[in-house]
């Protein structure tokens, strides 16, 4: 498994400064999460999935539309369940 | 350092930017488009509901009629020559962009479909009127990828992820062109321009919650303010009543449409104080203060007590999944709650910056000189969300703001193309002013200094001070106290540092130059905001509640060196009658 190094990361970053804030949201939520455990597969697959257009992007993400492509399918899903598990985190900690 | 030279710079490649780029292109001008995300990332992406136009498809229209709404919705603040033109220009621009490629949903007839939206009137003030031409709800994402399509085959120069820092001027005040760098490889790039058009958008990304991507930070009406020009009616800024508490996404009206209701920390309906008939479906501007009411009365939901709940769960989980689905789906990604059992936080979500930079109809830069209120900055032009042309006044109706960027970038488009005929040459190159900007970008590359505070403490305090003391509760005390945190937020950020001294995809140093940015807007808003003793649309006071024409029916302008002036509306249209103002009632 290869590291992902800087600047590798602050360009990843960037390219998820998308058109829309649940992207925005959604996309560096997942790379804060995920990218040390990146593998060179994994971050260019990530780099594919950002080439999107934003609204496909979008359509993907909240579930209106799946991905043809099985290895994308398989990184929106765990795109989105980076999310709502980080965001169940969130819901318990101010809930106490 | 590299130099280039176009006849136009424009910066942001939204909507505004890229149509005013492709009539440049198309008129054979050299055009440099400088973009610091690519082009078809940017924020006109998320406008999904469309763009209105008084194409009378599905109910009789007529542009008068939308002039009218849209003068009345703008609480009588807005420019009515400028409004009457962009109505008139309306279904052009609809056209244009369906020659483009834009895939707008039609009628049976082949024609085009139309909804209709809130503030749409027939026979001035009469009955619904449908004037909102929509692509599904991806207008916005198809407007921009066909406008970037058609630019590609213009041969429009790109310089994506290329961020602007400052204009360039000379001592007479022309404009010259920016200094830009590469975000990849931090290469400075000095772009000299005989125009140049600022289309950057809006500046959502003041407020701790709103609904604007992060690229939102305000960056050309920093660079206008840096450069001496003041901005426009900054106080008005349009909100959304219920947004997610803390991270902005929009939770339409229709979860209260459904039957939703609004609880506060003690578990009591509070709309039941504020709208005792039309409880949790009173207007935008009463349901967004009655919540920010109760949170600062003390009766705010969670640890903090910094919002209210929305409860959906009593309508039960069929309902909400066939009703509801999107709310849904964003609550259990965003929130990790499924309001079928569990009450959805929310607040205020800023929305639409209303204000911004001055200009007059043909898109040119506008500040007062003298006794002139409105005299042209040489070289410069604003359009879009940046600029202030103004058409939406103190208040913005839904589909106006697609309508308002494609009308006016090609408006300065059009002005431009005259104005390269008349100066054919680039003028000398003002180094000062390079130095100038030049010193504003390496402040951020002081090695080893450590003392400083962080970018990102200090642009997260920003944004819940305006959250705070500047969204849709106003009054004296607020303001006054906000006025003394940003001025003092203003004076900590001279001081603050970045701890990443690369070049390589410095992303510290981008946050840094856009928190430049957004410390502009904030002082202007704050400021704008404070002085301005009245209600008028969007800006709304709890100690000065009503609309006060005799006063204050003129438009705002704050500069760094002078404070606040004020300049008149232009109440008169460019060949109808004017609308005089009467009270806002729907």
């Amino acid at each position: 498994m290869t590291e992902v190094q800087l600047p590798e990361l602050s360009r990843l970053r960037w390219r998820c400064r998308r058109g829309m804030l649940e992207l925005d949201l959604l996309l560096n939520t997942f790379l804060d999460a995920e990218y040390t455990s990146f593998d060179i597969q994994q971050s260019e697959l990530f780099e594919t999935l950002l080439d999107y257009p934003d609204q496909v992007l979008f359509d993907l993400l909240m579930d209106k539309m799946q991905a043809s492509d099985i290895d994308i399918a398989k990184l929106v899903d765990s795109i989105r369940k980076a999310n709502t598990k980080i965001s169940r985190e969130k819901a318990n900690v101010t809930e106490r | 350092m590299k130099r280039r030279q176009f006849d136009t710079l424009i910066i942001g490649a939204g909507g505004g930017g890229l149509r005013a780029a492709l009539q440049l292109s198309n008129a054979d001008t050299s055009v440099a488009v400088v973009s610091k995300v690519f082009p078809t990332r940017s924020h006109t992406v998320a406008a999904q509901g469309g763009m209105n136009a008084a194409l009378s498809n599905v109910t009789q229209d007529n542009w008068h009629w939308h002039m009218f709404d849209t003068v009345k919705g703008s609480d009588y603040l807005g420019d009515q020559d400028a409004i009457e033109y962009m109505c008139r220009a309306a279904p052009k621009a609809v056209y244009e962009l369906e020659h483009f490629g834009v895939p707008f949903s039609r009628l049976d007839n082949g024609s085009i479909y139309q909804r209709p939206f809130g503030g749409q009137s027939q026979n001035f003030g009469g009955d619904q009127a449908a004037r909102t031409c929509a692509a599904a709800d991806r207008t916005g994402h198809a407007i921009l990828h066909s406008l970037y399509q058609q630019n590609i085959h213009a041969k429009t120069h790109f310089f994506d992820e290329y961020f602007a820092v400052d204009l360039l001027k000379d001592e007479e005040g022309h404009v010259l062109g920016a200094l830009v760098f590469n975000i990849h490889d931090g290469e400075i790039i000095v772009i000299e321009a005989k125009t140049t058009l600022l289309a950057t958008g809006g500046a959502g990304q003041l407020f701790r919650t709103t609904t604007n991507a992060l690229i939102n930070t305000g960056d050309g009406l920093g660079m206008a303010l840096r450069a001496g020009i003041p901005l426009q009616d900054m106080e008005f800024f349009q909100f959304h009543p219920t947004g997610i508490a803390g991270r902005g996404m929009l939770i339409t009206e229709g979860a209260r449409g459904e039957g939703g209701y609004l609880v506060n920390g003690d578990g009591e309906r509070l709309m039941e104080r504020y709208a005792p008939k039309a409880k949790d479906l009173a207007s935008r501007d009463v349901v967004s203060r009655a919540i920010a009411t109760e949170v600062r009365d003390g009766r705010g939901c969670g640890p903090n007590k910094d919002h209210v709940m929305l409860k959906l769960d009593h309508l039960g989980e069929a309902v909400i999944q066939k009703r509801l689905p999107g709310i849904r789906q964003t609550c259990i990604t965003f929130l990790g709650i499924d309001p079928a059992e569990t009450p959805i936080p929310v607040f205020p979500t800023a929305h639409y910056t209303m204000g911004g930079i001055p200009t007059n109809r043909y898109g040119q830069v506008v500040v007062p000189v003298k006794d002139t209120p409105e005299e042209p900055v040489f070289g410069l032009y604003a359009a879009g969300e940046c600029a202030c042309v103004s058409v939406h006044g103190a208040n913005r109706l839904g589909g106006n703001s697609l309508l308002d960027i494609l009308v006016f970038g090609r408006a300065a488009a059009n002005h431009i193309i005259e104005h390269l005929a008349e100066n054919r040459y680039h003028l000398t190159m003002d180094e000062n002013s390079i130095d100038k900007a030049m010193e504003n970008l390496q402040r951020w590359d002081q090695k080893g200094k450590t003392d400083g505070e962080s970018v990102s403490q200090l642009r997260d305090e920003l944004k819940a001070v305006m959250e705070e003391h500047c969204s849709v509760f106003r009054n004296e005390d607020v303001l006054k106290q906000g006025v003394e945190k940003v001025e003092q937020l203003a004076r900590r950020l001279k001081d603050a540092r970045i701890d990443d001294q690369s070049s390589v995809f410095n992303t510290a140093k981008v946050e840094a130059l856009e928190l430049d940015n957004l410390m502009c807007c904030a002082l202007a808003t704050i400021h704008s905001a404070y002085a301005r003793t009245e209600s008028r649309g969007a800006h709304s006071r709890m100690d000065y509640t009503e609309r006060d024409d005799k006063h204050w029916m003129r438009h705002s302008l704050y500069s760094l060196e002078s404070g606040l002036d004020y300049k008149p509306v232009r109440t008169k249209p460019m060949s109808v009658d004017s609308f005089p103002p009467k009270p806002r009632v729907y």
